[in-house]
Parts: C-alpha cells; structure tokens; sequence
C-alpha cells in the first residue's frame, strides 16, 4: 500500500513538473526570439549608426561606397498598413455591422462562413492571385509602365486584414447590452440610427482592437506584398515600387553576407520593436475594455 | 408614427444601409472571384501524373509530389511536438497554476508570441534551428520553427475548452481519491478534447499556410524524400506553399502556381470545414 503511494506521489510530482516547463515554455520562446534578434541585429546598428540606419534614404548595400538606410522600407511599412487600414477599417466594420445587426440570420450565417474561409488562404495566393489580377488592372487603370507598386500591395493587405477586422470588431459589437438598443429604439431613433450612434460607439474598444489586429497583420505580412510591391527600394509613392520592411529582410536573405547580411537582422529587429509596440497598445485596450 | 421621421434622417438611414450592405456584398464578392478565378485557371492542370511525379528536365515531367509530401512531413513533425507542449501548457496554466502573476506572465508571452509575424519567425528559426543547433535547412529546422509559431494556438484553443469543463467533475473526482495528475488524464482532458482538436486541426490550417517562415527553414528542394530521410537534419525541401512562391515568383511559371493554389484552396476549406464540424460533434458528445 505504503509503496504503491510513492508511485503515485512520484508520479503526481513528475507530472507537476512536466506540465509547469511546459507552460514556462512559451516564456522562455520570447525570451529566446528577442535575445537572438538583439544579439544578431545590434551589432550592425552599432557600426552604421543609429541616426545613418533608421533615417538614411539611401539603400545600397552592394555599391562600393555602401550606404544603409532603411527610411524607405520604414515609411513604406507604414504607408502601407496605413492604407490597408484606411480602406479595410470602415469596409471591414460595415460588414460586422450587416452580419450581426442588419442580415436575417440564414444570410449573416453564408457570409460569416465567407469571412472564415478567406481568413484560411495562404498568403502566397493572395499574392499570386494579386500579381495576376491586381497588378496588371493596375497598370491599366492608371497608365503606368509597371502596376507593381505601393497601390497594388494597399490592395491586397486590404483583402487580407478584412478576416480579422470584421470578426473582431462582430464579437465586440454582439457583446453590447441589449438594453442600449431596447432603450435608443423605444426613444424613437430608427434601426440604422440605433447602430451607428449607439451601438458602434458603445463597441468603440471592440473595434479599436480589431484595428490593431489589423495593423499588426498588415506590417507583418511579406510574402504577399513582396508578389506585388515591385520590390525597389525607393522612398514610398503611391505608385512608385516599393519595399516594405519584411520584403526587405525576404529578398536579400539568400544571397547577402557580412554586413550587409547583419543589417537585414537589424531591419527584423525593427519590425520586431514596431510588433510589440502594437502588441502593447493592444494589450493596453484589452485590459481598459474588462474594466 | 412613421412621417416624423424628418427626410433628411430617412436619406442618411438609406444611405447607410446601402453601404452596408454593399459591403457585405463586395467581402462576398471578393471570396467568389478569387476561389472562382483560382480554380478555373488551376483545375484543368491538376492531373494524376502533376499529382504523382517529382519535377524533371530529363523525364521532362512537372509534378508536385515531393512538394505535398513535404508538407504532409512537416505537418506531421510539427503536430507530434507542439500538441503535448501546448496540452500541457494549458494543462498547468488551467489546473496547477495559483499565483496570478505567474499565469499573467505566461498569457503575455503567448500573445507576444501569436503576434510575431511569419518572417520573423523564419529568421530566427534560422538563426536557431538551422545555424545555432546546425540542423541546417531541413524539414526539421522548418517543423521546429512551425512549432513555435502554432504553440500559442494550441494552448488557447486547449484553455478555452479546459475552462468549460464544470469545476463539480474535478472535485467529485478528487472526492473519489484520485491524484491530481489522474483526475485530469481520466475526467479533465477527455471533456476538452473537443478544443483539443480544433487547435490541432487550426494549427494544420496555419501550417499548410505558411511560407515566410519555411522559406530560409526548410529551403526549397524539390526531392521525394521518405519520412525517416525527413525527420534527418540537413534534408531540404519546399513545402506546396513555397513551391507556388518560387513557380510564381522566380520562373514565371503561372499554370504550375495556380494549380498548387487550387490544391491549396481546396486544403484550406476542407481545413476550415473539418475544424467546425469536430467542434460541432465532440460538443454534442460531451453534452449527452
């Protein structure tokens, strides 16, 4: 009996044990992402210059007087996202509205079904679909030599970041009282009226926060944009070719070396900085939203 | 009632509406014209031949086989590994965890980590995986690096699910005489294992899905490999995913592209269906 006890009791510890490193894990993940990209990526910062690297606009790595700026890639990113979000916001939040308060429910349940299924494609189709379709419409549209540019990546990243925006900014918008609607209609203000000026505001934190789910897709998204942005590293125009920060890192890692090589840890360390920036704010709504 | 609702008020509603569900209309759209597109330029390449044969200038053959095996190998790979560490994350996060902080600490790291985007995750699995631990590029550097990126998915999915089995189950199991660790391998676990599967079957739906992160992991080979050669460090190859980026992107070859697309279209929605209808039935399950 005595003996069958300490098995078990061994067991119960061990057991204890696995599960508690299994949980400290993911802790020690981060740890190890941030240490491996800080180690590998100051470095570079350190022999360019901290003001050379983040606010140079020159990008030329394998000239014989090279220059590292990643200005362009920077506001490239942020032009980007910016646009995905300025489209991809309002289409995004209408569309929540529909399903949850406008559709009968047969009809809000094929187009929530739609949403799912297009947050499942692999980036690399929406680029090729993009690189097919989107870029040449482009280039005609607007009489361009190339279509792939700034425009064409805003375009797709739209497409891409709708999934999250909408069904975030639904459950925030299903999650208000009742009461709120009951009260604004029996006040005499009509359905539409009752959506937008009481429920929406009333999701406000809800719907910030699929904003932030969507910036952080945007700026994090390569593949895709790197199908369809042209891929040179100019200071962003609307229609000129561009390189986003992630594209950046993606083109040139299979080829360059020595400093070159560490300056694209460096850009990732960026890019890593700008996500948990936003991984903060986010963190920020959520918290100010349970209270 | 209705007429003093001024006409002003009544054009603003319309016009509102009307964006509205333009709106539903256009998301809708956009699904149609891009599965439609990919299919009808995909399908007619996709062949028992394309399906079965590896890419070839002297047996002048075009296939995608060791492209699906690969992303069968590292599906597998990378299930086999983060499923017990995400179960057993969630596990100690639900069940042994008491101090607060400790958990709030967990929960903010697997945020942190389910926000980190793809690239990142490729970089630093190479500097990882294939350069620090010299796996070089291989399958298994790519798995191990997937396995970081679907943790966080795993162990939500599995929490969530931990958190709806009724607090009664383990206190009349407890009651019973039985160990902590028993009580939750015989009463917890199989109450949560419709969350179980979903993260599992979500975390296959991000795995197919991926390419920045496998493409300076698991490289681009395009050899037929045997699953023992898979798991072996060293042995490269490109999953259907970066097979479709490099057909794109680097040889031009469209038709090749959207006939891996149309495969992995059809993947992903046989994905998103198989992940509600489990949810669906272990819950009917669970409730009898």
């Amino acid at each position: 009996m005595r003996r069958i006890k300490k098995t078990a009791n061994f067991i119960e510890k061990a057991m204890n044990t696995i599960f508690t490193s299994c949980g400290f894990l993911a802790v020690f993940f981060v740890i190890l992402i941030t240490g491996f990209l800080l180690t590998s990526g100051i470095p570079a910062i350190g022999k360019i210059g901290i003001y050379d690297f983040l606010f140079g606009t020159e990008w030329t790595p394998t000239s014989a007087t090279a220059s590292y700026g990643i200005l362009p890639f920077i506001l490239t990113s942020v032009y980007g996202t910016l646009g995905a979000i300025i489209i991809g916001v309002p289409l995004g939040l209408m569309c929540a509205i529909f399903i949850s308060k406008m559709a009968n429910p047969k009809i809000a349940k094929t187009v929530r079904a739609s949403v799912d299924l297009l947050s499942g494609i692999p980036s690399v189709v929406y680029g090729l679909v993009g690189m097919i379709i989107i870029v040449p419409l482009v280039r005609k549209a607007f009489n361009l030599p190339d279509g792939a540019n700034l425009f064409s990546a805003i375009i797709v990243l739209t497409v891409m970041i709708l999934p999250s925006v909408i069904s975030v900014s639904e459950t925030a918008i299903r999650a208000v009282p009742k009461e709120y609607e009951e009260a604004s209609l029996a006040l005499g203000a009509t359905k539409t009226e009752t959506v937008f000026k009481v429920i929406v505001p009333a999701a406000k934190s809800g719907i910030l926060t699929s904003v932030a789910l969507g910036i952080g897709r945007s700026i994090g998204e390569a593949m895709a944009v790197m199908m369809v942005s042209g891929n040179v590293a100019n200071m962003p125009g609307l229609f000129k070719s561009v390189r986003f920060l992630t594209t950046a890192v993606a083109s040139e890692m299979s080829y360059s070396s020595g400093l070159h090589r560490e300056v694209l840890f460096s850009i990732a360390l960026v890019l890593f900085v700008f996500i948990l920036i936003i991984n903060l704010l986010l963190n920020l709504m959520v918290k100010k939203d349970k209270r | 009632m209705q007429d003093k609702i001024s006409t002003k008020r009544k054009v603003k509603c319309a016009i509102l509406n009307i964006f509205t569900y333009l709106s539903a209309g256009v998301i809708c759209l956009i699904l149609l014209g891009l599965t439609g597109y990919i299919l009808y330029r995909g399908l007619p390449h996709i062949s028992l031949e394309f399906l079965t044969s590896k890419p070839s200038l002297i047996h002048e053959t075009v296939g995608i086989l060791p492209n699906i095996l690969n992303t069968v190998y590292i599906i597998l790979i990378t299930i086999v590994i983060t499923l017990p560490i995400g179960i057993g994350a969630a596990i100690y996060l639900n069940e042994y965890a008491e101090n607060k902080r400790v958990i709030r600490i967990i929960e903010l790291a697997t945020e942190t980590l389910s926000g980190i985007p793809s690239i990142i995750y490729g970089l630093v699995g190479m500097l990882i995986f294939v350069q620090f631990f010299s796996l070089g590029t291989s399958l298994l550097a790519g798995s191990l690096t997937l396995v970081i990126m679907t943790l966080p998915t795993v162990i939500r999915t599995t929490q969530e699910s931990l958190k709806t089995v009724p607090q009664g189950y383990r206190e009349g199991s407890l009651a019973l005489g039985a160990g902590k660790w028993y009580m939750i391998r015989t009463v917890v676990l199989p109450s949560a294992i419709d969350g179980i599967v979903t993260g599992c079957i979500l975390s296959v739906g991000r795995i197919v899905g991926e390419s920045a992160a496998l493409l300076f992991t698991a490289g681009m080979a395009n050899e037929v490999l045997g699953i023992l050669d898979a798991v072996k460090p060293g042995n490269a190859g490109s999953s259907l995913t970066v097979a479709l980026y490099m057909y794109a992107k680097e040889r031009g070859e469209f038709e090749i592209a959207f006939a891996i697309a149309a495969i992995l279209l059809s993947l992903t929605f046989v994905i998103n269906m198989s992940a509600k209808l489990t949810a669906k039935i272990l819950k009917k399950k669970g409730a009898n």
